[in-house]
């Protein structure tokens, strides 16, 4: 054989083989699916002996670790929401979040958005989180030891307080300090102020909402600002449907409500729809509420409005 | 000085046709696969990633290059018995020892160049995509110059590292000689912990033995000032200097005892 035709029949031969070993692949894969590996090993546990493991590639470390972080959490909550099975009961509850968070932050201490986005994380309560403000604090709380300069995390240490703890005195504590430290907007001062006299007013959710979005550095942030401030609209809206429906449902009051029923009533063009273009439920109460299958779907609770009459029992 | 310069450019040449320019394609590779995947697996920090990732694969190359490389300067000319021809060349044996050692730092400064001149460019495409917002965000701007400084250390660190690794194989043989060097490597990112051993060891002969190691190991940790710059920290002249300046010392003094161990060496 001549050296072209050689060359020819080994390329030829190499390409033969490398198509033989993809199809049994394909082959084998189909015939013996791969079980997913609901991975949430830590690998290292201990942040002190993961910086020293990384000698000085700490910062990479810390780069792989957050993306670790985001993968589980988004990953967790995809298969929560899909209704997907999941084996690892801590998984469920986002056990490893915290930890991947902590390694994260302690590998490279000054990684801005791994305090605060983390911070998000921990609070979303159940199924779209774990439901850990305490632990959201603690990490912000971190952050700040590093960076006592950064009245972010202050303010986000009182929007914990304020959204998911509904603890407006502590909430204005903590918007005053960030207030006082230098480079701090302006409107924070009046945040506090407000935060005091009106905390759990819807109104002052949405201000709170808006300076998030305002503020946020990134667009995950802003997005998810909006989301929530979406949701508020919602609820406006639904404090403004439910009236009419509770009059419609009273003129039925043999069955149960259909929105063609109240759409008819109201003279309506059609079913109303939420900010997302979704529309609203009616459910077995007769209560309007958002789509389980609408993107703002679930709507957390609403802070409780500060010196609020309690509902007559 | 001629033979010197002589040699070091035999060593640079040799190094380019040993293939070892083509880690930059690696190089490259990885950032360009990396700026693509980073941007679907993670939210937001892409160009703090980048930048992260562009940095310690600069320094691991680096690393690879000058252990590599350095551990069979001398010791590949023995095995191949081409330091018989050498040493009858009118050029003495401390040259020898300085050329190659200056020509494998060439190789590292021209490959260092470049893949700096590969993560800018990289970067500067991650900037020109990314939006307003991400750039705002950014605690040092997209192209700081300042990421110069920390590509400087590295090179400074790897000059160093090349120097341990010369001086070990100017009398051991390449596997020990690269186990040694990368020994010395691990153990100068701890040597802190030497010196800070009085806080966990009661004995004071022990305190004295890890205080004395602390002085005598290469001290490689300040030379990391890679997350510092990422997150635009100031890193000052004083320092860069000092910092230089010592590696320049640790350099000379090792490249001196490699050149007297060379010279004492018999090849017969």
């Amino acid at each position: 054989m001549t050296g072209p035709v050689r060359l020819t029949a080994a390329v030829l031969t190499i390409g033969l083989l490398m198509t033989a070993a993809i199809e049994l692949q394909r082959v084998r894969d189909r015939l013996y699916p791969v079980a997913t590996i609901e991975d949430s090993a830590l690998y290292l546990t201990s942040s002190a002996t993961a910086r020293r493991v990384a000698l000085e590639y700490d910062s990479v470390l810390a780069d792989l670790y957050w993306i670790r972080a985001i993968q589980y959490f988004g990953g967790t909550r995809r298969m929560v929401e899909a209704g997907e099975t999941i084996t690892d009961p801590n998984r469920r509850q986002y056990d490893a979040l915290f930890p991947l968070l902590d390694l994260t932050t302690s590998l490279d201490p000054r990684f801005n958005l791994a305090y605060r986005f983390g911070a998000i994380f921990l609070s979303e309560p159940p199924p779209r989180g774990p439901g850990r403000p305490d632990l959201a604090i603690r990490l912000l709380e971190k952050g700040l030891a590093e960076r006592p300069d950064r009245w972010e995390y202050l303010q986000d240490i009182g929007f914990v307080h304020y959204w998911w703890r509904q603890d407006y005195k502590t909430a204005a504590e903590w918007f005053r300090r960030a207030s006082e430290v230098p480079g701090a907007p302006w409107w924070l001062k009046s945040l506090a102020a407000t935060t005091l006299a009106e905390g759990g007013d819807r109104p002052m959710s949405r201000a709170m909402w808006e300076a998030i979005r305002e503020s946020a550095e990134i667009e995950w942030l802003r997005h998810d600002a909006e989301r929530h401030l979406a949701q508020l609209r919602a609820l406006d809206e639904i404090d403004a449907l439910q009236p009419v429906v509770d009059r419609v449902a009273a003129q039925a009051a043999q069955r149960r409500l259909e929105w063609p029923d109240v759409v008819r009533a109201a003279g309506w063009p059609g079913v109303p729809a939420d900010p997302s273009g979704t529309p609203y439920d009616i459910d077995e109460r007769g209560r309007v509420q958002v789509s389980r299958s609408s993107p703002l779907w679930p709507i957390s609770l609403e802070p409780k409005r500060l010196n609020a009459v309690p509902p007559p029992s | 000085m001629r033979p010197v310069a002589l040699m070091a450019v035999n060593v640079f040449r040799e190094s380019v046709r040993d293939k070892v320019l083509y880690n930059l394609v690696f190089f490259a590779v990885i950032l360009i696969a990396a700026t693509y995947l980073i941007g679907q697996l993670t939210a937001g920090q892409d160009i703090k990633i980048i930048k992260d990732l562009g940095l310690a694969a600069t320094s691991v190359f680096g690393l690879f290059i000058a252990v590599f490389i350095g551990i069979g300067l001398v010791s590949k000319e023995v095995e191949r018995r081409s330091i018989y021809a050498l040493l009858a060349k009118p050029i003495e044996r401390h040259q020898i020892v300085l050329g190659k050692y200056l020509g494998l730092v060439g190789t590292l400064a021209v490959n260092l160049s470049i893949m700096a001149a590969a993560l800018y460019l990289m970067l500067a495409y991650m900037r020109w995509i990314a939006g307003e917002g991400t750039v705002k965000a950014l605690e040092a701007g997209a192209l700081d110059p300042a990421m110069l400084k920390a590509i400087a250390l590295i090179f400074v660190e790897l000059s160093l590292v090349t120097a341990i690794a010369l001086f070990f194989s100017t009398f051991s043989t390449p596997i020990l000689s690269a186990t040694l060097t990368f020994g010395f490597f691990v153990a100068g990112h701890f040597s802190g912990d030497l010196r800070n051993f009085d806080q966990i060891v009661d004995s004071p002969t022990a305190v004295r033995l890890a205080r004395g190691l602390y002085w005598v190991l290469p001290n490689l940790a300040p030379f990391d000032v890679k997350a510092q710059v990422v997150h635009g920290q100031h890193v000052s002249a004083g320092y860069m200097v000092l910092t230089t300046a010592y590696g320049a010392a640790y350099t000379a003094a090792l490249l001196v005892a490699a050149m007297v161990i060379f010279s004492r060496r018999d090849f017969k």
